[in-house]
């Protein structure tokens, strides 16, 4: 498997570490509710199919990405930084957009 | 048979003789020949012993498919079992073994099992030896008792316990093409792409290129195609753009279009080539891939098809017009299919003698009677081989008309008087890759085999490995799949001139043949693993009817071939067993590897002494000065530096006792470090420790501790303030990593909008921590530009200076409990500062201390570690609650106070005393009973022990269920490993100075 990385190129898979779905968003630190937490550090999907994960160029430019990708055939479908889409930090913080940093998507990758 | 040399034929070169042994004896071959081909002109027809029945065997292919002829190879004191002897190119001082042998391959004792063949049947182990005992003849006891003896007798070459001392490699590439194999079809494919400018790899797993060509005797482009390829393979490999890699085969398909090959560099001579590895493990990520991989010549089940001397009419072809040997002097040829006529012509122009041509097919082309009249012999139409004569090597084959509906051979049996017998059930195109890249293959009627499924993944496929019959369709497929893969299209104009006999392509639908009368004997399917016919039927009858199941029940088609020559008749025979179709029976999917791969190759430089290590600015010195090495991750750190004579607890305790009474200094350049910066960094800070950074002064550090988002202890370290918005964060050695990425992860992920920086800099700054009551006097001599009294840098303060020139951040820290210090230089002045501050603590008696003794100043002072810090447990179980900020949310907050995680009795940290003055072991349990017959109940376990010097005693840390509540208590340990048990006092972890007096002072 090769992950493009916006910055560094199309890589092997041996320089990246997964880090986890990217479909889950961190709760509201002050946040007690074990409900919420326990969804945020325990539960996963594991779908068979399209599937948003995470992976960091580790031996890389070290940037976290958001690689959709199948779990089944391992084609990936974009690549893209991670942080862009996310919500701010605190629910008390008024809702913004996330910082200019530009999306880079490519398409098919060259499988 | 008696296989002997011509003088006219082949590539090998008859002016180098070369001379190698093989169980012993010596014998000559020549430059270029196999050992297969080298043994077969001095007449060796046996090579090895069954794995099963102890069945003398012989060479049933010339290539990666053999399943019978494989052999030990004895190089450099070690031995490499397994090896197909078909493969093997013979080189001067050659020494090879048959294998599962017993006293020799003539009269091997083993061969009695094939006097109870019945009672091996498939499933023999689990019928005779699972399940409960029932008399004496069952069950698994039974099994225990006989394992020695079966596992002795069963098997193929035994593996070796020496060292490999050969050196591997490991090779990244990229091309736009890769070519898998250089048959016709191949050479066209990497001529049509290299001639587009595309970057083309091609792989061949043979030494020479060009595949079929080399043996087919056909005409290509008006010279004979052996010259042709040569020529076209010469071409390619001056191009730029090509890279021409021989004795390598390619054994995995892979996502992405990676694919792994293997090298074989140096297994062709006797002594490496210096610099270069045994073997070369290839990772090749191509852009588009052509597979030219050709076909396996199929073996038809019947009677006695293993014995020496009957082998696949391909292979007998090959050894004629590659190798110059005829491997029988009166050669009988039985087939369903055109190839073999073709076979029989080379051999019959070669100079054998053809005895006959038994062909399984009533009506056969006038172009193949042709052929047939030229070989000479009888041609027996309609008719088939049932059964073979002759002990350790062929005489003759009993010959009787096939029914060709039933498959059966009934009536008349004639003896056909032949050394030996060339077969060809037809052809299976290599689809081993192909089938691992993505879908299911594809059965073709007329061609009786398995076609190559769609691609998932780009690539093309030409020759025969797409179904082409015939060298002039294999040219034209393989430039046009080239020129496609370079991006072209497909070219109207005619590839090559072919002049070759017109063969009928399709082959007849018979795989095995089953005589009416009389039973003669084992009719093999896979001649590795000794599977017979009758094994696969009575899978059938037992229930095991998939092909899945078909292939654990008998281990058919696995071992060291993986089926390559097994895997269609065995299909077929279930099939038909089954009254369906081939393709309905299905088909197993090929997973990689293609053909078996040295572990050496896939562990290539990344063990012994070319692995990577890391090593601290002060390396050098520490093995100078006698310093004992210990690994600590990639990092090498001093264990202790002994005197001559000490043992290890002699040199720590008198290590420790130095910085406890005068001074001694430690490297920590391990430590990690992590430069955070930037307007949120003491934002951020608050965030990931459990405590607060934002309140702490610039020029002052704090203890910091980190918890993961499940509330369990991450890391911890002190942070140091250098600047409003710079800080220095260190984690202990084993984390720096983890650590790292936690932090990144947050950043990048959940708090983007946080401006801070993180960088690495572990490597940038060297440290050494200088610890005792007269580290403040050392640091006075040493130090200039700062002073260092209590006022300018109290306990968790910072300083700037210059140590002899080098600039030095000086910050009061300690691990140890004494007046310690930490002090930080460039990573460059490392070994200056290092011995400058060892000059200035001269007089009060300085010395360098290690890893145990650091070790025993903490335990001593009960810090915590990795040790303790294993991810199992809470800052609550460390007793380090007053850590945990009430005033803000942090990382793990909200799920550290779950109910299971704040329980009074989970295991947490204690001291540990022990009572009978013996060392105490670190993983050891601790129980309540001390009971060395019974296991006990544990109630924790030791983290880390030492010989206390200030204490006069074994002590230790432990995480013991309920912590505190069982202080002065009386326990157990029990490590029935070291067989260690005795009597210990559980104690308060903080051993010594608990109210910290030494290191405030």
């Amino acid at each position: 498997m090769r992950i493009s990385c916006p910055y560094c190129g199309t890589r092997d898979v041996a320089e990246f570490t997964y880090q986890g779905d990217a479909t889950i968003t961190r709760p509201d630190p002050a946040s007690t509710d074990q409900n919420t937490w326990n969804a945020f550090v325990y539960d996963r999907a594991n779908p068979a199919g399209k599937h948003s994960e995470l992976w960091q160029h580790s031996g890389g430019c070290r940037t976290h990405l958001v690689v959709e990708r199948d779990t089944v055939t391992h084609v990936i479908t974009s690549v893209a930084f991670a942080g862009a889409k996310r919500k701010p930090v605190s629910a008390a913080a008024p809702k913004r957009k996330a910082p200019a940093r530009k999306a880079a998507t490519r398409g098919k990758a060259p499988s | 048979m008696s296989g002997r040399r011509v003088s006219d034929r082949g590539r090998i070169d008859r002016s180098r003789s070369i001379s190698f042994r093989f169980d012993g004896q010596a014998y000559s071959g020549y430059a270029g020949d196999t050992l297969a081909s080298a043994l077969l002109a001095n007449g060796i027809t046996l090579f090895g012993r069954s794995f099963k029945y102890h069945r003398p065997r012989g060479v049933l292919t010339a290539g990666i498919d053999e399943p019978n002829a494989l052999v030990t190879v004895i190089r450099d004191g070690m031995r490499e079992a397994n090896i197909p002897a078909t493969q093997l190119e013979i080189y001067d001082g050659l020494v090879a073994e048959s294998q599962n042998r017993f006293p020799s391959l003539a009269f091997d004792i083993g061969a009695v099992n094939q006097l109870a063949g019945p009672v091996f049947s498939a499933g023999f182990y689990y019928k005779t030896f699972m399940g409960p005992v029932i008399g004496p003849l069952r069950g698994t006891r039974f099994w225990m008792f006989c394992e020695w003896f079966i596992r002795r007798a069963a098997g193929l070459g035994r593996a070796d316990h020496a060292r490999d001392a050969a050196r591997y490699q490991r090779m990244n590439a990229h091309c736009d093409v890769l070519v898998v194999g250089s048959g016709p079809a191949g050479l066209a494919a990497a001529r049509a792409a290299a001639n587009a400018g595309k970057n083309v790899i091609l792989a061949e797993l043979d030494p020479v290129a060009g595949g079929s060509a080399k043996w087919s005797g056909e005409t290509i482009d008006g010279k004979p195609a052996a010259e042709w390829a040569a020529a076209q393979a010469e071409a390619l490999a001056e191009m730029d753009n090509v890279r021409l890699l021989t004795r390598t085969h390619v054994w995995g398909y892979y996502d992405g279009n990676t694919l792994a090959a293997l090298e074989r560099v140096g297994d062709h001579t006797l002594t490496a080539t210096p610099g270069e590895p045994r073997h070369r493990h290839w990772v090749i990520r191509a852009g588009t891939v052509v597979l030219t991989t050709g076909a396996f010549e199929r073996p038809i089940v019947f009677p006695g098809n293993d014995r020496p001397g009957v082998m696949l009419a391909g292979a007998a072809q090959r050894y004629a017009a590659e190798f110059g040997v005829l491997p029988g002097r009166r050669i009988a040829l039985f087939t369903n299919n055109d190839s073999a006529y073709a076979a029989a012509a080379e051999l019959s122009a070669a100079g054998a003698e053809i005895a006959a041509i038994v062909d399984t097919r009533q009506v056969i082309s006038a172009g193949v009677r042709d052929l047939a009249a030229r070989a000479g012999g009888e041609l027996l139409l309609g008719q088939a081989v049932s059964a073979t004569k002759g002990g350790k090597a062929l005489t003759g084959v009993t010959v009787q008309r096939l029914d060709p509906v039933t498959g059966t051979a009934s009536g008349e049996k004639r003896t056909v008087a032949a050394d030996c017998l060339a077969m060809s059930g037809g052809w299976s195109p290599a689809i081993h890759l192909a089938s691992q890249a993505g879908a299911a293959p594809k059965w073709n009627d007329d061609l009786q085999a398995f076609l190559p499924p769609d691609p998932a993944q780009p690539w093309l496929g030409a020759g025969a490995f797409a179904g082409d019959t015939n060298t002039a369709d294999a040219l034209r497929s393989g430039r046009n799949a080239g020129a496609r893969a370079a991006g072209g299209r497909a070219s109207r104009s005619q590839p090559a001139k072919v002049e070759a006999p017109k063969l009928d392509p399709f082959p007849a639908p018979v795989f095995e043949i089953r005589p009416t009368e009389g039973s003669s004997g084992k009719a093999l399917v896979d001649h590795q693993l000794d599977v017979t016919a009758e094994d696969v039927r009575l899978a059938h009858r037992e229930g095991f009817h998939s092909v899945e199941h078909l292939k654990r029940y008998t281990t058919l088609g696995m071992a060291t071939d993986q089926g390559k020559t097994s895997n269609v008749p065995g299909l077929a025979i279930m099939a038909n067993a089954r009254g369906i179709s081939i393709p309905e029976a299905g088909t197993t999917r090929f997973r990689p590897p293609f053909a078996p791969v040295s572990l050496g190759s896939l562990a290539a430089e990344r063990f012994g002494d070319v692995s990577p290590d890391r090593l601290t600015p002060m390396h050098d010195w520490h093995v100078d000065h006698g310093a004992e090495m210990m690994p600590a991750g990639l990092w090498h750190r001093p264990r202790i530096y002994g005197l001559p004579g000490e043992t290890l607890e002699q040199a720590y305790v008198r290590e420790a006792k130095t910085v406890r009474e005068g001074v001694g200094m430690v490297d920590v350049s391990t430590l990690g470090k992590i430069a955070v910066k930037g307007p949120d960094a003491a934002e951020f800070l608050d965030r990931v420790y459990t405590n607060k950074f934002s309140t702490l002064p610039v020029g002052k550090a704090r203890y910091g501790l980190m918890l993961r988002e499940d509330g369990l202890v991450l890391d911890d370290g002190t942070t140091w303030r250098l600047g409003e918005n710079d800080f220095l964060m260190t984690t202990t050695t084993a984390a720096a990593g983890k650590v790292m990425q936690h932090l990144e992860c947050l950043l990048d992920v959940h708090w983007p909008d946080l401006k801070v920086a993180l960088t690495s800099v572990s490597d940038q700054w060297a440290g050494a921590a200088i610890s005792g009551p007269d580290a403040r006097r050392v640091l006075e001599r040493a130090v200039q530009g700062t002073r260092v009294d209590n006022e300018t840098l109290p306990f968790m303060g910072i300083v700037y200076g210059e140590v002899d020139g080098a600039p030095v951040t000086i910050c009061r820290l300690s691990f140890s409990g004494e007046l310690a210090y930490e002090v930080y230089c460039g990573a460059g002045h490392g070994t200056h500062v290092w011995e400058a501050l060892l000059a200035a603590g001269e007089p009060f008696g300085i010395l360098p201390y290690g890893m145990e003794a650091l070790g025993t100043l903490r335990i001593e002072k009960g810090h915590v570690t990795g040790a303790e810090i294993d991810g199992r447990v809470t800052a609550r179980d460390l007793y380090l609650d007053w850590m945990l900020s009430k005033k803000k949310p942090f990382v793990g907050s909200a799920m550290m106070d779950r109910e299971g995680l704040v329980d009074e009795n989970r295991i947490r940290l204690v001291g540990i005393i022990s009572l009978d003055g013996l060392p105490l072991g670190g993983g050891a349990h601790i129980v309540e009973a001390n009971s060395h017959a019974e296991p006990n109940e544990s109630i924790g376990h030791i983290t880390a022990f030492c010989y206390s010097p200030v204490l006069a005693k074994y002590i230790g840390l432990a995480l013991v269920k309920g912590g505190k509540a069982r202080h002065g208590q009386r326990a157990f340990i029990a490590d029935p490993l070291r067989k260690r048990y005795g009597p210990v006092e559980i104690v308060s972890h903080h051993f010594f100075d608990p109210e910290g007096s030494r290191m405030h002072g």
